[in-house]
């Protein structure tokens, strides 16, 4: 099977790998590179639980040919905290109870970076379409974009 | 969360305010690793030289198995080994057979007979996950395509396929005698003559698949010391390890299973199906195996909650008092038994929902067919039947002409009435539930419904074991030779008649009315057969809790009801081990005590007991 | 095994997809199904760079888009403002940024919701080869065309002439049960030339051309539009899958095609 090297910038850092042919982001990340932080969880773009940022942009690294990102950056959620110091995102989801298996939880916070980098105060309409390619399964939505919206420095608009 | 709204004015004398934890919101002990990626999920551990299994799955509902062909996927690129059902060592198990309950009939990969889409023919497993796909597409299986049945009803009829020939009628054995799980309280034909509206409905629901976003799967390995590693999705680790154990035929000490890190579960991690793969792999391969199912697979071959089929008939009165309920209920089990056996004997532990009806009666069977295998889901066999009873509410609330959330503060448990599985109702808050969602739905009730309360008004007359009428229709294999309808009270006279009993101390047949769960003396070897009531006449008839020590009930081996009791919702099933006798300390045991044979090896080898349970039950 | 090419210009990638190999444009269709081992798949080829296919432009009274621009490319098109309302209802942010134009139209059943509104908007392709080409005619033989896509030229609607609705049962994303699509041209107040488009009711985006013969001449208004609500499903087979039966579809085409044109709860 033939190897390709490949170099890219992953949280900030060079990389040099050997992908394997066809092989995708999602998979030379954690096996390839160890960064066990992305998740698999459907392999087809439905789910978001793989979801990364190329270039600042969310993307669905199972669904990226991992050559591709030859000379781009890509963050992951390991790469969030600033050594002890979490991200401010990563805070608010621990304050909100934003997390409850927390396999999606990865995918969400790369999908809010993504949203907070480019619109730092968005609305909470905002904030539902930017997460609305992740999917939770333990019914934790609510939670979720209220932490995005307390990371944003909002006010948590609750029901109830 | 601050959108918990904690009623502490309800009960209020039920409960300690003053505790540190309970009832404040606190942070997860495992959040910092959810945030960061880095909790430990079954697959974030990474192993050199690592395999990948993948199986080759029917594309039919139904169909003999040929033969299968592997000479071409042996040869390819990267293929370590091709398995199928000869390389599993003892290949019949069914999962609660751990707890005796239910007869060995699925195998782990199949060689005869497929009898739902996706079930295991083969596996591969080679270097890469990819190699390992091509290889199961150059599989070749030669099916005989067989006549399938997709619907419970249908599976019923006398001329409907075999789905599974440890069950040739189709339906589950219960308590080696019925085909179908009876409950009987009182005597519903009886109630339906009193009454003034008869209404009768018909619900249904769709499987439901779990959709955890962590797919299952398992990843085994070679230990030191002659064991494997295994770490896994499984949301019942020891269970998991159980099956394990009996299918590849292995000291279970051998197995070193690490799990607790779940990407989402909600019943459906619990089948114990990757874990004897991945470990066989590793066993065959002497190499680090993963097995892992796709999206797809686990949508169409992970077990979901399975189909029901309820039909509900009640009888009553002008004022909305529900004088009686019949249920005829049907859970589609798929091809195979899985957990649905025993949803079914929690569901009845529901009947006849949140209510005091003093005359129920329900029929409730599991049916084999041709689909994928049902399972545990969150309120696990009760989540079906609730939705069937909730929209019937609404039924009968439309037809006697009353607001349906009265009808339910009418109807509803109160504290002291004794539910039809022979357990007093108690920490009932139904009432109080509806009044609150009254108020936050701005749906008024009347005064009178709002001034009732869970804590009066039950017990007394409502805690009486009625006299129930019984019957002995639908025998094992009755129902195929010779067409009998499947309503409870159709079809046959009645067989016979329990006595009543009262005030949450009945005469026979009513389970032991402890928090703890008295052993079952029969199981025991306890014979004492006479039962004192600690009751006598004048005494306060509401019973909010029961007695303390209760004596002993005996349970006759041929019992005047033709039905076995109905276990304790949260009791293991009727042929479980239950827990020692601290709380008959006179029960002699029957047995000798138990001395393992073989030191961690297979479990224990008592009679009536799994040998592949490793010790008893503590509570 | 795959095997993945890298080539600098589309002539050479057609040329690879000549020899049977699959073109990787936004990876959504192609690596999905290397992902769950398609056995159809087993030489990618790719372009080196995609820029150049991706821009989007003003051409009189049409617009141009690049095949490779993604949705986010559209959404970031003042030009495209009109199908913003298509690009938004096409997967999350993620798949957005990756999903194009080009592998739209190829998406099988019950995706490619963005190719029903190109169908609408009177789509003509410009081809690898350099020829050109109606989306209608490409899309009756789909499976088995091997050229590359270039462009896509569509018609710019006017004012509230385009009308776009997927129907999803789930909230805010999910895959279509029907998507629908409608252009309509009006002349003192009657339309004229109207194209109607589903998507997820047959096996590839269709026009549905008893609606728009039923629309010649007619005013927008419930009682005008009767006779094509009517035909809404006519000669119409549409699939089953695990969303809806083909049956469920056709009844509730007309609800659909009627609030489409009526512009009754759309989004």
């Amino acid at each position: 099977m033939t190897k390709r090297p490949v170099q890219f910038q992953l949280n900030g850092s060079p990389v040099a790998v050997f992908t394997d042919e066809g092989q995708n982001l999602l998979d030379l990340l954690r096996r390839g590179v160890g960064d066990l932080s992305p998740k698999f969880g459907c392999g087809q773009g439905t789910c978001g639980s793989c979801t990364v940022l190329v270039d600042g942009e969310p993307r669905l690294s199972c669904l990226t040919l991992a050559e591709t990102v030859e000379g781009q950056s890509v963050e992951t959620t390991n790469g969030l905290a600033n050594g002890p110091d979490l991200h401010a995102l990563q805070e608010a989801f621990m304050e909100n109870f934003a997390a409850q298996c927390g396999y999606c939880t990865p995918g969400m916070l790369m999908a809010a970076k993504a949203l907070l980098d480019r619109t730092p105060r968005p609305s909470r309409e905002q904030v539902i379409e930017a997460i609305s390619g992740n999917i939770c399964r333990c019914t934790g939505y609510e939670p979720i974009i209220d932490a995005i919206m307390a990371a944003s420095g909002q006010p948590v608009r609750r029901a109830g | 969360m601050s959108s918990v709204e904690f009623r502490k004015d309800l009960f209020a004398d039920e409960r300690d305010d003053n505790l540190q934890e309970i009832g404040k919101p606190t942070r997860r002990q495992d959040i910092l690793g959810h945030v960061t990626g880095r909790s430990p999920y079954y697959d974030d551990h990474l192993f050199d030289g690592l395999l990948h299994m993948r199986c080759v799955r029917s594309p039919h509902h139904h169909a003999r198995i040929r033969s299968i062909d592997t000479s071409q996927a042996e040869r390819m690129p990267g293929v370590v080994r091709v398995v199928t059902a000869r390389d599993v060592p003892n290949n019949l198990n069914t999962l609660l057979s751990l707890i005796n309950f239910g007869k060995d009939e699925e195998k782990l990969i199949q060689d005869t007979k497929v009898a739902y889409v996706g079930e295991p023919v083969a596996a591969v497993i080679a270097e890469t996950e990819g190699q390992a796909r091509n290889a199961c597409a150059a599989i070749r299986v030669d099916y005989e395509v067989l006549a399938n049945v997709l619907d419970p009803e249908e599976a019923l009829k006398p001329d409907a396929p075999v789905v599974n020939e440890v069950y040739p009628n189709n339906t589950f054995d219960y308590h080696d005698r019925y085909d179908h799980q009876k409950l009987r309280f009182g005597d519903v034909e009886k109630g339906f003559s009193e009454a003034d509206h008869i209404v009768e409905g018909e619900y249904q629901m769709s499987p439901i698949e779990q959709a955890p976003i962590e797919t299952c799967g398992a990843i085994a390995a070679p230990e030191t010391n002659d064991r494997f590693v295994c770490y896994t999705s499984t949301q019942a680790l020891f269970f998991s390890l159980g099956t394990t154990a009996k299918l590849l035929n292995m000291a279970s000490s051998r197995l070193h299973f690490v799990g607790g890190t779940v990407g989402g579960g909600f019943g459906g991690k619990v089948d114990s199906i990757v874990e004897p793969l991945s470990v066989l792999g590793a066993v065959l391969t002497g190499r680090p195996v993963k097995f892992m199912w796709d999206r797809a697979e686990e949508m169409q071959v992970g077990a979901p909650r399975g189909a029901e089929r309820w039909r509900i008939k009640d009888g009553v009165a002008s004022d909305g008092r529900i004088l009686a309920r019949a249920f005829t209920g049907f859970f589609d089990a798929g091809a195979y038994t899985r957990l649905s056996s025993y949803a079914i004997i929690k569901c009845t532990g529901h009947i006849p929902g949140p209510y005091s009806i003093p005359n129920v009666a329900s029929n409730v069977f599991c049916v084999f067919t041709n689909r994928t295998p049902a399972t545990a889901m969150r309120g696990f066999g009760i989540t079906g039947v609730d939705f069937a009873i909730e929209c019937h509410m609404d039924k009968v609330a439309e037809a006697v002409g009353m607001n349906p959330i009265e009808l339910r503060i009418l109807n509803a448990y109160r504290d002291g009435d004794m539910k039809p599985h022979r357990r007093l109702a108690k920490n009932a808050a139904l009432i109080e539930c509806c009044q609150v969602a009254s108020q936050k739905a701005g749906w008024p009730i009347s005064a009178d419904a709002a001034r009732q309360s869970s804590l009066h008004g039950g017990g007394g007359d409502r805690a009486i074991i009625p006299e129930s009428l019984t019957d002995s229709v639908g025998r094992i294999g009755e129902r195929r030779t010779s067409s009998i309808p499947t309503e409870p009270g159709q079809g046959a006279p009645s067989k016979g008649r329990v006595a009543a009993g009262t005030q949450g101390v009945p005469i026979v047949a009513a389970a032991p009315q402890d928090e703890d769960m008295v052993g079952d003396p029969v199981r025991m070897g306890f014979r004492h057969a006479p039962s004192a009531s600690p009751q006598t006449p004048g005494q306060p008839s509401r019973l909010a809790v029961p007695p303390a020590t209760p004596a002993p009930q005996s349970i006759p081996s041929a019992p005047v009801s033709a039905q076995p009791p109905v276990p304790p919702p949260s009791a293991p099933p009727p042929a479980a081990p239950q827990p020692s006798a601290t709380q008959a300390p006179q029960a002699p045991a029957e047995t000798a005590p138990y001395k393992p044979e073989q030191p961690f090896s297979r479990g224990v080898k008592r009679p009536g007991v799994s040998r592949f349970l490793s010790g008893s039950r503590r509570r | 095994m795959v095997t993945v090419t890298t080539v600098d210009t589309l002539q050479e990638a057609a040329a690879g997809v000549g020899r049977e190999a699959v073109y990787l444009g936004g990876g959504t269709l192609v690596m999905r199904g290397v992902n769950y081992g398609d056995q159809q798949i087993s030489e990618i080829v790719r372009l080196r760079s995609q820029d150049s296919l991706r821009v989007i432009r003003s051409e009189g009274d049409r617009i141009v888009l690049g095949a490779a621009a993604t949705m986010g490319d559209v959404l970031r098109s003042s030009d495209c403002a009109a199908l913003h309302v298509v690009a938004r209802q096409v997967g999350g942010p993620a798949v957005r940024n990756m999903a194009t134009v080009g592998g739209n139209i190829f998406a099988p059943h019950p995706y490619g919701d963005f190719a029903v509104a190109l169908l609408a908007l009177d789509a003509r392709l410009r081809m690898s080869d350099g020829s050109d080409l109606d989306l209608e005619t490409l899309l009756a033989a789909r499976g088995s065309e091997r050229r590359l896509i270039e462009s896509v030229s569509i018609m710019r609607p006017a004012g509230d002439d385009f009308r776009f609705r997927k129907v999803s049962r789930v909230k805010p994303k999910g895959v279509s049960l029907m998507s629908l699509a409608a252009w309509l041209p009006r002349r003192a107040g009657r339309i004229a030339g109207a194209r109607i488009a589903y998507g997820a009711m047959a096996p590839t985006p269709v026009r549905i051309k008893a609606v728009e013969a039923a629309l010649e001449g007619v005013s927008l208004d419930a009682n005008s539009i009767s006779g094509a609500i009517a035909a809404a499903a006519q000669g119409l087979n549409p699939p089953d899958d695990p969303l809806a039966s083909g049956w469920y579809r056709t009844q509730v085409a007309p609800v659909h095609l009627k609030r489409l044109l009526l512009g009754e709860g759309g989004r």
